[in-house]
């Protein structure tokens, strides 16, 4: 399985962000996106995730499910959590096991040091217990690629901790990452990839 | 289908616990209802004889003040990104989120309006055929209203846009359900409005998913 993306270029608002981007990654290796703001790191994400259309490019999910899109063999997190205020942590995370199809609820929770929050509004969590529930759903359902914006902020040390080992089981398992980010992520890169200097 | 289920089952929940939705739009319902005869006047014929097209217009005007919360809160917080991943194509997501809707806010409404028929001296005959063109009305009522919902829904205070571009769309239902609510109608004429009704559900559930689901992808991009 090889994840190919060939001379991506996009646009946003009749800006050029980025032209001519291309990787390719193997299972088992982290990529780590750098490059300052508005470099397009983000839009390399979802460009890659589906949910924009690059200008020109293509991306190929090589050895992948023939009968499903990139999109639906990737997890995709981004700035802001989709975390319902009005649920439970628990049930938070129970709609997108039921949505996004498998996995065990508990298991996710004890990944990220939540049981004990399990029956707690989600509105009432902090920035970084919020974001180690969005983090949480990435465990809950395996999915080969994962597409991460920034996952680290607002994360305290332990629980930086806890999401390397989370990374290192997906790479073990033979899966993919690409982490945009502009702090160490706590694990060395495979690959980087700087959108500032990139052709 | 599973998922879907789920789908609904979360935004029902959301919407009892957050309250706002069937609550707003019933009180709003409610105020039309009581205002309308203090209004109008005692001439009691008079009110008998506009009830259905009042109770009608207050059930449009109530679930276009809820419409543009269907995809509104998900869209902020990347839910549906996330749902345009999952194993569904996208517009069974936006099928569901209508129809969710209807659930919680219009088919609230369509129960609740005969049963208020009375402070605007609804016929005692007109109650049971006024109830059934409303349920029946209401799926569409929702179907259309989502359609404006993902059309508006990167919008600030898009609230106004929702009701002006769904309005229109409106209109057959409220001609089509007002003359299936009439208590003593001509022969055939309950059940051919009726059947007319049931094909504009039929139409919107039709085009509403493909039109919500076009609309959304666009702001996602």
């Amino acid at each position: 399985m090889e994840l190919n993306a060939k001379d991506l270029t996009c646009e946003r608002g009749g800006r050029i962000v980025f032209r001519n981007v291309s990787l390719a990654l193997r299972p088992g290796q982290l990529l780590q996106l750098t490059g300052p703001n508005g470099s397009g790191k983000s839009s390399l994400l979802r460009l890659i995730a589906g949910l924009n259309e690059a200008q020109a490019g293509s991306v190929e999910l090589a050895g992948g499910s023939e009968d499903l899109a990139i999109s639906q063999q990737a997890h995709y997190v981004a700035h802001q959590e989709p975390v319902k205020s009005a649920l439970s942590v628990a049930e938070n995370l129970a709609f997108w096991r039921d949505f996004l199809g498998g996995g065990d609820v508990d298991e996710a929770l004890d990944t990220f040091d939540l049981s004990r929050l399990a029956s707690y509004p989600a509105g009432l969590l902090s920035a970084g217990q919020k974001r180690r529930l969005a983090l949480a759903r990435i465990v809950l359902v395996p999915r080969v690629l994962w597409l991460l914006d920034e996952p680290t902020v607002g994360l305290d040390t332990a629980s930086l901790e806890r999401f390397v080992k989370v990374m290192a089981r997906q790479l073990d398992d033979g899966g993919m990452i690409i982490a945009a980010t502009h702090v160490p992520l706590g694990r060395e890169p495979d690959m980087r990839l700087d959108l500032g200097r990139a052709p | 289908m599973n998922l879907i289920l789920a789908l609904i089952r979360r935004d029902l929940t959301l919407s009892m616990r957050q309250g706002g939705g069937v609550g707003t739009a019933l009180g709003f319902f409610l105020t039309v209802v009581v205002l309308l005869p203090i209004g109008i006047g005692p001439d009691q014929a008079l009110l008998a004889r506009i009830a259905p097209g009042a109770l009608w217009i207050a059930l449009l005007l109530s679930v276009l003040l809820s419409a543009d919360r269907i995809f509104q809160q998900d869209y902020e917080d990347g839910s549906l990104d996330i749902m345009t991943m999952g194993p569904v194509p996208f517009e069974m997501v936006a099928l569901a989120k209508a129809v969710a809707h209807w659930l919680s806010t219009s088919l609230p409404l369509a129960i609740a309006a005969p049963l208020l028929g009375f402070l605007v001296n609804l016929e005692p005959a007109a109650i049971l055929p006024l109830a059934v063109a409303m349920a029946l009305g209401s799926i569409a009522l929702s179907l259309l209203a989502a359609i404006g919902a993902a059309v508006t829904v990167g919008l600030r205070r898009g609230g106004l846009l929702v009701s002006i571009l769904v309005l229109p769309l409106y209109v057959p239902v409220l001609i089509f359900g007002l003359s299936a609510s009439q208590a003593n109608a001509a022969p055939g004429l309950t059940t051919a409005s009726l059947l007319i009704l049931a094909a504009i559900a039929l139409v919107s559930l039709v085009v509403s998913p493909l039109a919500s689901a076009a609309a959304l992808r666009s702001y996602l991009k």
